[in-house]
């Protein structure tokens, strides 16, 4: 076990490094720079891109840059914006805990909704009831969460005659949980489809073993055959998929924030890939990497605790 | 004692279908949902190909007289603010959507394969590094991943499909890299090595037609992921560039401005998107239950 931890330690290290190389020299192949894009934009004299490129740094070979750049995060400094020209964990921190929020709040929504709908549909297999949540998880799998966003934000206007606006000054808890509930219910909804896909088929596979058959003949209720026996142990895949799906969010996150106007992380990664803001977009990716090889260990511990016949080899 | 039909049984399980007609209503029978996603699938690609008949008018052409036009049976669905016909659009874009869908499915699939057979199959050191590299692309979601990609190779269709297609190489490399592994100690492997059979021969003729169904069913699950990646990358400006009619910037044309104003610019090239996504994942579950039957939904 104890080798294990650290073999899966260093295995996190060098998939992070590598992603820091991955990451640094593709976004060095992007066409045209900051420089390049202030000059073109405010019309000045393109001489000045020689000397915004050397003052930026840009104008340095490729490794040297890298390894300043490694330097610096290994130190906690993450360089400096390009272009609001302020330290980029000053730029980056403060998103954080919106995408965070937005983030728990859409796995609560997929799981609420996924994990009881999911046994629903097993328990009444192939009846019309089970038909219908199939479709209905099947269009979660299908609406591009942008266009479900832009849905949301229609019917907001029908009913209510306005949008949900983000104001990051919120009066509490519950304001805070108004505000980002329709943006989460778009991220989570198809997070929660996967997920009542995914229980629906563990809890067919639990159902029909010997066990089950067993607490059934005993006299056990329906509800304790489903609930306590079988939902149990159909969890544990279910545990995987939420914990992966929980840190590929961002990629639903990165149109919903958009849609909604959240000043999250993940908006603020596509305007800083427009802009060319290489010390932003680094570091948010290495930030988005960081969290799902995390997520992929704390998931694998998990494994070992909800099922005891689990054990890695050392 | 129950008594047991074998013909009742055998007819119900199909085993007396011949011709592909009663091939075809036989599934079509058996797997409703799967052929109600082969129909969608169908009309997708015959609009693709047929889209220069299909569109009344070029999906280019601009009318200022009829910018924002409503619904109606000159513009059935609509109008956009340069005053282009949306039916023409949402038609011409099925074309972008299926080149892009198809295009990085198909590259992502010839490179995962080769990346994937030869790591299972040559094993040892170069397994072993192919897959930390595996390990470093799925170290983020497909999205980020091709929303760098795209950027650092700029917008352009060719660009879009192979942004697309490198994060799909590691599930594919990965499907296949598992399937060769536990085929190459099959006893027909080591009876086409003991026929004095070349390594690559028996990689490409023999382990690699085994692996094909659960490639199919891949293959159609990332067709849709391919398409909605498309419409995203497209809606937020690092996809398919004017003037390629593409459904996600249709949708970032009309994002905010037009959710209050003119409703039929939101709503029709999604229901297009989603329409066709959904038709490739019903087509995808149908494949998975007939080709991959041990992952039954």
């Amino acid at each position: 076990m104890g080798s294990y931890l650290v073999r899966r330690f260093l295995l996190m290290v060098l998939t992070l490094f590598g992603m820091s190389i991955l990451i640094f020299v593709m976004l060095r192949l992007v066409p045209g720079n900051i420089a390049d894009i202030l000059v073109d934009a405010s019309g000045a004299d393109p001489r000045d891109k020689a000397r915004i490129a050397r003052e930026l740094g840009i104008d340095r070979p490729i490794a040297e840059q890298y390894v300043s750049w490694i330097g610096g995060l290994s130190r906690g400094d993450l360089g400096f914006a390009y272009v609001s020209e302020r330290p980029a964990i000053e730029e980056i921190a403060p998103r954080i805990p919106i995408s965070a929020k937005l983030a728990a709040m859409a796995v609560v929504i997929s799981v609420v909704l996924g994990v009881p709908f999911g046994v629903i549909s097993a328990v009444k297999q192939n009846s019309s009831l089970d038909y219908f949540l199939r479709v209905i998880s099947l269009s979660g799998l299908s609406l591009p969460s942008f266009w479900l966003g832009l849905l949301v934000l229609m019917a907001a206007v029908h009913w209510f005659g306005t949008i949900p606006i983000f104001d990051s000054n919120s009066r509490g808890f519950w304001d805070e949980v108004g505000m980002l509930a329709l943006p989460a219910l778009t991220v989570g909804f198809r997070s929660s489809a996967l997920i009542m896909r995914l229980t629906r088929s563990s809890m067919l596979e639990v159902l029909r073993q010997d066990y089950v058959r067993t607490a059934r003949s005993k006299g056990a209720s329906n509800a304790s055959v489903n609930y306590d026996h079988a939902l149990r142990n159909a969890l544990l895949p279910v545990v995987t998929i939420i914990g992966i799906e929980a840190a590929f969010l961002v990629g639903g996150l990165i149109v919903t924030e958009t849609v909604f106007n959240i000043p999250g992380v993940a908006r603020f990664l596509v305007e800083a890939i427009l802009w060319r803001d290489y010390p932003i977009v680094q570091n948010l990716v290495m930030l988005i990497a960081f969290v799902v090889v995390m997520v992929n260990f704390l998931v694998d511990m998990a494994y070992m605790a909800l099922d005891p016949r689990i054990k890695f080899a050392d | 004692m129950a008594v047991i039909n074998h013909e009742a049984e055998l007819a119900r399980a199909g085993a007396n279908v011949t011709g592909w007609l009663s091939r075809v209503l036989f599934f079509t029978r058996r797997y409703p949902l799967g052929a109600v996603g082969a129909i969608i699938v169908g009309l997708f690609i015959f609009t693709a190909i047929f889209a220069d008949f299909i569109a009344p008018v070029d999906p280019t052409s601009t009318n200022a007289k009829y910018s924002l036009a409503a619904p109606s049976s000159l513009y059935w669905l609509g109008a956009d603010f340069m005053g282009r016909d949306m039916y023409s659009r949402i038609v011409h874009g099925a074309r972008i959507s299926l080149a892009v869908g198809v295009g990085a499915m198909s590259l992502g699939a010839v490179i995962g394969i080769s990346v994937g057979l030869a790591s299972g199959y040559l094993g040892g050191w170069f397994d072993l590094v192919v897959q930390r590299l595996l390990d470093i692309m799925q170290s983020l979601p497909l999205l980020v991943m091709a929303i760098v990609m795209a950027a650092s190779l700029g917008p352009s269709l060719k660009n879009t499909i192979f942004a697309i297609a490198i994060p799909l190489v590691p599930t594919v490399a990965r499907v296949v890299r598992s399937s060769t592994l536990s085929l190459r100690e099959q006893p027909f492997v080591e009876a086409a090595r003991a026929v004095g059979m070349g390594e690559l021969r028996i990689a490409v003729r023999h382990v690699l037609p085994n692996t094909l169904a659960p490639l199919i069913v891949l293959a159609t699950a990332q067709l849709g992921s391919a398409i909605l990646v498309e419409a995203s990358l497209s809606f937020l400006g690092l996809g398919i560039p004017e003037p390629h009619p593409s459904w996600g910037r249709m949708l970032s044309e009309s994002a905010a401005e037009y959710v209050r104003t003119a409703p039929w610019l939101v709503i029709f090239p999604g229901v297009a998107i989603s329409l066709t996504v959904f038709g490739t994942n019903l087509l995808g579950d149908a494949l998975r239950d007939i080709l991959d039957p041990r992952q039954h939904s």
